[in-house]
């Protein structure tokens, strides 16, 4: 067996019994969406935005505390922001304006401030966005999703993508391993020739096996929709309790902008 | 005749879109409660002749019919839910992210309600050894285990027939072993494909050979597999060893 235990995708996934893990996919998702569009509505010049970032960040890591996701599973999370981070490095140097002194450099006064909010901005959205996938599995999420009406073709190719990336990998992992078998060298020249080759026998492999699903599918009945299992009303205390997290950063947002 | 076959095949003839011609009038009828076994070297048109089973492919000529409805455009839903096909590859055919959502995709097609649902899914995979697995991702379980489900969820659909494409491919001896006899224990007609001559004449008293297009032999299994010249006219060996006179 080619796939590790527990799978690429899941495991991003923390079990537990949290209030957080125990909310409806939908709400945890419509939170994770208000708070980050809170977080970007924060206007970057404004004297208050810093104090309103370290509001957001209490509120999350509030969030993260009670879902019972540990400060090195958050850490982990960013890793997806670096290339944010390199863009967010640059802007200061690349920026015309106004110039300020750090540790002898000549930096762009807008481009810091910016550089400054678009990090920050990242780092906040991705920090919620690893709690939602700390507290909830792939298959939640998917379910998630189709109940906040996402176009079922995409729901469905969502699903697909979570049930055959662990049999795709396996299937890249013996290609190499049958490659490097027969000593074969990625650092070579004309290696990437080779590897090319083998990424299209993978993606024509992956596309017959789509035929073999599709006919498995429509022996067993498939009209084109998956059919839904029984769904289960969110009892709005639950909603309350998940909205809390974008209430609260929403609540910092309108006290910035009155008081400052 | 008082009930009608489980399955009855007559005079189909299929060609490729591309002009390969792959069944060249088949006849085959099979009663309710036999195991059969399909035989026939790669290529003779095996597979095809499964996909027409239950309308996946529609024969140039002739008709198939299970437990006397036809295999027709009209009736292609209820055909679906006689003819339970399982593929070579478990991965094919689990699909969805869970054991139990998958053993209940069949049942759910059909528009069963919920209750009949779960109790289906919870018979099914009993059925297979593999109750309390419902809520696995499919690739945490073994090869084997992901077969028996595999199984299990065309039974889900109670299918007038059961059709197994090389049951017995990668799996170890044990494995082999568990789906043997869970196939022994299920309550079906059960049609066979397979190269795995030992497996046809443990599971199915009687076998069909294919070969080119067109049934050559069809007969109980142990003489069938007695008979060398047969066997050696289509490509078909028994392993060394295996002597079908003595077991």
């Amino acid at each position: 067996m080619g796939a590790r235990h527990g799978g690429a995708l899941s495991a991003r996934y923390v079990a537990g019994t949290s209030p957080v893990h125990r909310l409806a996919p939908q709400v945890k998702l419509v939170a994770v969406l208000a708070y980050a569009l809170v977080v970007v509505a924060t206007p970057v010049h404004a004297g208050w935005a810093p104090w309103a970032y370290a509001g957001y960040l209490l509120a999350v890591l509030a969030a993260a505390a009670v879902a019972g996701v540990r400060p090195g599973r958050l850490a982990a999370g960013l890793v997806v922001e670096t290339p944010f981070v390199v863009f967010a490095l640059l802007l200061p140097f690349v920026t015309r304006g106004p110039r300020v002194e750090v540790l002898g450099l000549s930096l762009s006064e807008s481009g810091l401030q910016t550089g400054g909010a678009l990090l920050a901005k990242a780092t906040l959205s991705v920090l919620a966005a690893t709690v939602l996938a700390a507290t909830t599995e792939p298959r939640e999420l998917m379910h998630g999703l189709e109940r906040l009406r996402l176009p079922s073709a995409l729901v469905q190719i969502l699903g697909f993508m979570i049930r055959y990336v662990d049999v795709v990998s396996g299937e890249l992992h013996r290609m190499r391993v049958a490659r490097e078998s027969r000593a074969f060298d990625g650092r070579r020249r004309g290696a990437l020739r080779v590897v090319g080759a083998a990424a299209g026998a993978l993606f024509i492999r992956s596309y017959e096996r789509g035929e073999r699903v599709h006919l498995a599918m429509l022996s067993r009945g498939y009209t084109g929709r998956l059919p839904r299992g029984p769904v289960a009303a969110v009892p709005s205390r639950d909603w309350l309790t998940g909205l809390s997290l974008p209430l609260a950063a929403g609540a910092v947002l309108a006290t910035g902008m009155l008081l400052g | 005749m008082s009930t009608a076959p489980s399955l009855l095949v007559e005079d189909v003839a299929f060609a490729y879109p591309d002009g390969h011609q792959a069944l060249f009038g088949v006849d085959l009828r099979i009663e309710p409660g036999e195991r059969v076994a399909l035989l026939g070297p790669n290529g003779a048109g095996k597979t095809t002749l499964v996909l027409h089973l239950n309308g996946i492919l529609r024969p140039g000529r002739g008709s198939i019919s299970v437990a006397g409805l036809p295999v027709t455009k009209q009736n292609l839903r209820e055909i679906r839910s006689r003819v339970g096909i399982v593929f070579q590859d478990p991965d094919d055919q689990l699909f969805m992210p869970t054991v139990g959502e998958d053993v209940a995709f069949g049942p759910r097609n059909l528009g069963l309600p919920e209750a009949e649902v779960a109790a289906r899914v919870a018979t099914a995979l009993e059925q297979v050894g593999m109750g309390g697995y419902a809520d696995r991702p499919p690739h945490h379980l073994s090869f084997g285990q992901r077969r028996r489900v595999a199984v299990a969820t065309v039974l889900s659909m109670h299918p007038e027939i059961l059709v197994l494409d090389e049951p017995s491919s990668n799996l170890d001896p044990a494995g082999r072993r568990e789906l043997a006899e869970v196939l022994e224990s299920l309550p079906v007609t059960l049609l066979m494909v397979t190269h795995d001559l030992p497996y046809a004449m443990q599971l199915c008293p009687r076998s069909v050979v294919l070969d080119a297009g067109a049934v050559v032999a069809d007969a109980g299994t142990r003489e069938l597999l007695a008979d060398q010249q047969l066997l050696a006219a289509h490509r078909l060996e028994l392993p060394y060893g295996f002597d079908p006179t003595r077991t």
